[in-house]
């Protein structure tokens, strides 16, 4: 920049208008959000007093920061409890979504060429269906006088109905569930790219299939299993539907929580320090994940 | 990587897409169930789909979510565009990190935060809330998936086609709706269909940045299956499940047929040398 010549202001043409769309309507509101959670709730519309003024200047604006908020999330423990068990649960689905998600992209990478592009069709289609209606479909086979209990009480597997809905394990199946495709995708993507001329080197060399999976598939796929974990992990941990209509009082998770207190509580700034502190909880991963989708870019060039 | 695909293979990936497909399949087969009961199969019907006719607040919750759902990915497709060329043909310019920050945060981000800060900022605006609003904020977080997709593609191709363009006289802006724009058109096309089917399914952000007047209908549904689980619903889902099926099917029907297209002009222009 710098130099207005007429090539370099037609650049800023094309960037300005998504630019701007972002900082006005991603970034701004973060300030919102962190500037309410400082303040206290009101009963009037909308439902809080200001903290402070910008007119105040930096010193007014200093003298009356308060951080209420954030003490009663740390002293309670229904907040710091709710952070710590959507990590857990976030955690554990992640890994059980690997774990269902790692054969079926390994399968697919190595299906016959004209196969593939239908395999991963099939893959995205569900991710384009509704999350809510996905979730749904859930509810009528897991309930009490659901399919599943139906379809294994009639073959005489189970004699009493399994109690899953409402329970944290329906919530691990309607994360495992509606972020496989996240995780297959970029799996898929990177044993995709595994050259079998290595493997058939290993075999030549007299490897076992399973010793030169684990020493030269597994650690070829890492990428795709970082990418596929954070995919999973970080929107996991702030989920609210899947709580929400699989979990039961049991399941405690911060989504949920943000949710009930905003809309049951209305308490907006207490919402808003809720929302900071999962943001910065999350800040990490987030964080590390660009870095390395960064790395996986300039290296594929 | 392709060597011998195994048993093992073929039973994971059957075992795999029947976890996938079987609890759609089965909430599209109990749709057209004659018995109010889940469980109880009472014979075919459609006498559901005929009582979602009658359904005014239904029909008109789905209206309001058509018109933002098409409006929203409209503009976000051209954001999105415009953000993806900027992501790949600009190089450096001051604040990019922050700008490819700001496009890839939104695809993770808990949609509870986006839309608590998204309501906020339209409060802090003084914007009454409803429509509208709900169209800024899906245009907002559409727009990044948008980026992503056009910018997969415009990664891939080669950047030599542009610079003969412009080598040959072409102006840039000539250059871009000429050259580039025809080569990105299936991705644009399916950032467009991504973007209005997110739109179209987002309960979260809708939820939050909504006002009086204005109801979507993931948010007709979700207060409905709150009270459990009606034949109704499943009629309102397997409509929506066809029509997004429907649609990407269409798409790739016709990406297909484009690349064999392309292919056969290729093979045809460079026959001699080949």
């Amino acid at each position: 920049m710098g130099n207005p010549n007429p090539a370099n202001l037609r650049r800023w043409y094309v960037i300005a208008a998504p630019y701007f769309w972002l900082l006005l309507f991603f970034l701004v509101p973060f300030f919102i959000v962190f500037k309410l959670s400082l303040s206290d709730s009101a009963i009037a519309i909308p439902p809080y007093t200001p903290t402070f003024n910008w007119t105040d200047g930096i010193t007014g604006f200093l003298s009356k920061l308060d951080f209420e908020n954030y003490k009663f999330i740390f002293s309670d423990p229904l907040y710091v409890n709710a952070y710590l068990s959507s990590l857990k649960i976030a955690a554990i689905a992640t890994l059980l979504t690997l774990l269902v998600a790692y054969p079926i992209a390994y399968g697919m990478a190595r299906a016959p060429k004209a196969w593939q592009p239908t395999l991963m069709m099939l893959v995205i289609l569900p991710f384009w269906t509704s999350f809510l209606i996905r979730i749904y479909a859930w509810i009528g086979i897991l309930k009490k006088e659901g399919l599943l209990n139906l379809f294994l009480m009639n073959w005489g597997i189970i004699n009493e109905p399994l109690n899953i809905l409402n329970t944290t394990t329906a919530v691990y199946i309607g994360i495992v569930y509606s972020y496989l495709p996240f995780m297959i995708l970029p799996l898929y993507a990177s044993l995709e790219k595994i050259s079998p001329t290595l493997l058939e080197a290993a075999e030549d060399l007299g490897s076992r299939p399973w010793k030169a999976f684990w020493q030269i598939t597994f650690p070829l796929s890492l990428p795709g299993v970082i990418a596929g974990c954070f995919l999973v992990f970080i929107p996991a941990v702030g989920e609210f539907v899947i709580p929400d209509l699989l979990g039961g009082s049991e399941t405690l998770m911060i989504g949920k929580t943000l949710w009930n207190e905003f809309f049951n509580n209305r308490d907006w700034p207490l919402s808003s320090a809720v929302a900071v502190v999962l943001l910065l909880v999350l800040l990490v991963p987030i964080v590390f994940f660009q870095l390395q989708q960064q790395r996986e870019r300039e290296a594929g060039r | 990587m392709r060597s011998r695909f195994s048993w093992f293979n073929a039973t994971s990936i059957t075992l795999g897409f029947a976890f996938l497909y079987i609890p759609i399949l089965l909430l599209v087969i109990y749709s057209f169930n004659e018995s109010k009961l889940v469980t109880v199969w009472g014979g075919w019907s459609v006498k559901w789909y005929g009582s979602l006719l009658q359904n005014t607040a239904l029909k008109e919750a789905a209206w309001v979510t058509i018109r933002v759902a098409f409006l929203s990915a409209s503009v976000a497709t051209v954001l999105g565009t415009l953000a993806a060329i900027t992501l790949v043909r600009m190089g450096r310019f001051p604040g990019r990190t922050l700008f490819s920050g700001m496009i890839f945060a939104p695809l993770v981000m808990p949609e509870v935060i986006t839309g608590l800060s998204l309501l906020l900022l339209f409060v802090a605006l003084n914007i009454d809330r409803g429509f509208w609003t709900i169209t800024l904020a899906h245009i907002t977080f559409t727009m990044c998936y948008a980026a992503v997709v056009v910018q997969a593609r415009l990664q891939d191709f080669d950047k030599s086609v542009e610079e003969a363009a412009m080598d040959l006289g072409a102006t840039p802006v000539n250059t871009f709706f000429q050259v580039t724009l025809p080569i990105i058109a299936p991705s644009v096309i399916s950032a467009w269909l991504l973007s209005f089917t997110l739109s179209l399914d987002d309960l979260v952000v809708a939820s939050f940045t909504t006002g009086p007047g204005a109801t979507t209908l993931p948010m007709k549904i979700y207060s409905q299956v709150r009270l459990g689980v009606t034949p109704e619903i499943n009629a309102i889902s397997t409509i929506l499940i066809g029509i997004v099926t429907v649609g990407v099917l269409v798409a790739a029907y016709f990406t297909k047929r484009r690349t064999e297209r392309e292919d056969r002009e290729r093979r045809i222009a460079f026959g001699a040398t080949d």
